[in-house]
């Protein structure tokens, strides 16, 4: 085996050009993968991070019907708060929001949205919602970046809002934008009007009712209420997790082509060798080499680019990959309108298993793609060979 | 030295198929060779001379008869056992030469000793040795591109004596060569025979050649019509 390393290393650097451009190739797949990966891991460590802090708490407890699908179910998605409950909310464990539907009228357009109330002293989620504490007798509403670009409404604007109370009447209201807040969570943003709890308990004639209870992220409520269902991280994330899944998807099929432009190399390269290097085996033949020598020596020079390749990767690639991750990869400006949940810039994730399995992978799909060209050699008549007559 | 016996050939036949038919390359071959022997095979193109000289070196099987190399019966050896056999006792020097062109003279010559598994110091002192025979000493470094036809064949010398093999099997050696090259090339493998002992077997229709034969087996259609000592 040394011997078909030392040699296979040999033939590696005499062949000069030939060897460096494919190492060059194979080297600049490893460097997109990780990169693309390093970008999906990034990605996927922000929007759950930004969804937990922005959204999710700890966790949420979801008043038995609610169904964050079926809008004709927010009807009934609502309850009154028990005592405890009401106790764990003041000690600042838990958090009401009061879902319901609306439509709000911005420059005379009819446009569907949720009105959330929320308690504009809570300290459990990132929302900004002390931005909705108002004394001037306004009825103070904020809103995202997203949903006032979409309704060309800014700060100060007064909209028109149009509800239903709990029997059912419909009513209407001006609020006031006070704030239009920024968030990577497309959810809290798009079609939804924030306002003071106590002022949509009020309105909807839903008083001390809300639809969920977000718990905190460390000083969570961890007891179980009738009528109220526990959603945990698992599956309040699952939407992201499937989203990236989905993305990865699209990564596998990207990874799958610039392996198969690589090893297309490595293969054309094998191949050639075999037939191109004829006199070469058959001279290896001559001199005493026995014919799993000769595959042994083969199958290792073509492993080998993918040796090299990663010692070339990681010589122009790391410096690269290093100021992306520290620079991160902004987002065109219209990816706001995706509604998926999204950092304006993404700081890519590269962990130590992602680069060795990377390597991993390509070096075991080098080592088989070079292994199944050198298998003719065993097929190879030594006279033959010797002569370089093509068979 | 000489008169001890290497290669034994009885009742030598070489069949290969063609097509529906078999096309009979060797047949009725006995020849003895001895150690220090300097002979060529000699006959036109199509004669078997190749054919038995890869027999000899192992790198075919007769399809019946007995060829005996240095004891071991050709035949009965598998593909491990003879490359064995070639990696210690033989020696192979071909027309064109086989260098691994992306390797240097040196590592050309070194190669037989890489698989003998001889430690570098060694080796470095064998290459040297080997290379000196044939006076391209100064051309350790340089590729076989840079060569001429007649260095190259002399590093192709070199790489079969490299090891000092009881056999070099030479396949046409000057047939890409020209007058003045082919003299320089026999003359040194003639030096080395006579120094070294080594059994030198040609394969040639190459009238320069033959003038150095010291014995000389006439080959047609697969059959010794002659088998003659020029020199004794």
């Amino acid at each position: 085996m040394l011997l078909a390393i030392k040699l296979a290393y040999r033939n590696l650097v005499g062949a000069k050009l030939r060897t460096w451009l494919n190492v060059f190739v194979l080297s600049l797949s490893f460097v997109v993968i990780i990169w693309q990966k390093g970008i999906l891991n990034g990605w996927d460590q922000q929007a759950r991070r930004d969804t937990i802090n922005w959204e999710i708490g700890g966790g949420q407890y979801w008043q038995e019907n609610y169904d964050p699908y079926d809008p004709f179910a927010l009807e009934d998605s609502h309850a009154r708060l028990s005592v405890a409950t009401e106790r764990a909310v003041a000690e600042g464990k838990l958090t009401p929001i009061l879902i319901s539907q609306a439509t709000m009228y911005p420059e005379g357009r009819i446009q569907n949205i949720l009105l959330k109330g929320i308690d504009p002293n809570q300290k459990i989620i990132e929302l900004p919602s002390w931005e909705l504490i108002s004394e001037n007798g306004d009825i103070p509403a904020m809103i995202g970046k997203r949903n006032a670009k979409n309704n060309h409404l800014k700060m100060g604007d007064y909209v028109t809002i149009r509800w239903r109370d709990a029997n059912g009447t419909f009513d209407a209201v001006e609020v006031r934008i006070v704030h239009i807040f920024k968030t990577n969570v497309a959810t809290l943003d798009m079609g939804v009007l924030w306002i003071p709890l106590k002022q949509h308990q009020k309105m909807t004639q839903m008083d001390g009712e809300a639809t969920i209870l977000v718990t905190a992220q460390e000083t969570g409520f961890d007891g179980s209420m009738v009528g109220w269902d526990y959603k945990d991280h698992y599956f309040l994330l699952s939407e992201i997790r499937e989203m990236i899944e989905m993305k990865s998807i699209g990564g596998y099929v990207m990874f799958v082509i610039l392996m198969s432009l690589a090893m297309l190399a490595i293969f054309d390269t094998q191949v050639l060798s075999i037939f191109r290097r004829q006199k070469e085996i058959g001279t290896h033949i001559a001199l005493g080499m026995t014919q799993k020598q000769v595959i042994a020596l083969f199958t290792i020079e073509g492993a080998a680019h993918s040796v090299l390749a990663a010692i070339l990767a990681g010589i122009y690639g790391f410096p690269i990959l290093a100021y992306q991750a520290s620079v991160g990869w902004t987002m065109p400006g219209s990816t706001d309108d995706f509604g998926m949940t999204i950092a304006e810039t993404i700081y890519p994730a590269y962990s130590i298993g992602l680069v060795f399995g990377t390597t991993l992978i390509v070096l075991i799909t080098t080592t088989i793609v070079s292994y199944f060209p050198t298998r003719r050699i065993s097929k190879m008549k030594p006279t033959d060979a010797i002569r370089g007559k093509i068979q | 030295m000489k008169n001890t016996a290497l290669i034994h050939i009885t009742d030598l036949l070489k069949t290969f198929p063609m097509g529906k038919r078999e096309f009979t390359a060797l047949k009725d071959i006995n020849l003895t060779f001895s150690a220090g022997e300097f002979a060529g095979i000699v006959g036109p193109s199509g004669s078997g001379k190749t054919t038995l000289l890869n027999i000899i070196g192992t790198l075919d099987a007769p399809t019946k008869g007995d060829t005996l190399v240095i004891g071991h019966s050709v035949g009965d050896l598998n593909s491990k056992d003879a490359a064995d056999l070639r990696n210690k006792h033989l020696g192979f020097i071909f027309q064109t030469y086989n260098l691994l062109q992306v390797y240097t003279v040196f590592e050309n010559v070194e190669l037989p000793l890489l698989l003998l598994k001889i430690p570098s110091e060694k080796r470095k002192e064998m290459v040297l040795q080997s290379l000196e025979w044939v006076g391209l000493t100064d051309k350790i470094k340089s590729r076989p591109a840079q060569l001429s036809g007649g260095e190259c064949q002399r590093v192709s010398i070199a790489r079969a004596m490299v090891k000092s093999p009881q056999i070099v099997l030479a396949d046409e050696p000057t047939a890409n060569l020209d007058a003045k090259n082919s003299h320089n090339i026999l003359q040194t493998m003639e030096k080395l025979n006579r120094e070294l002992n080594t059994t030198f077997i040609f394969a040639t229709h190459d009238e320069k050649v033959i003038q150095y034969l010291h014995r000389k087996i006439s080959l047609e259609d697969g059959q010794v019509i002659n088998d003659e000592t020029i020199k004794g």
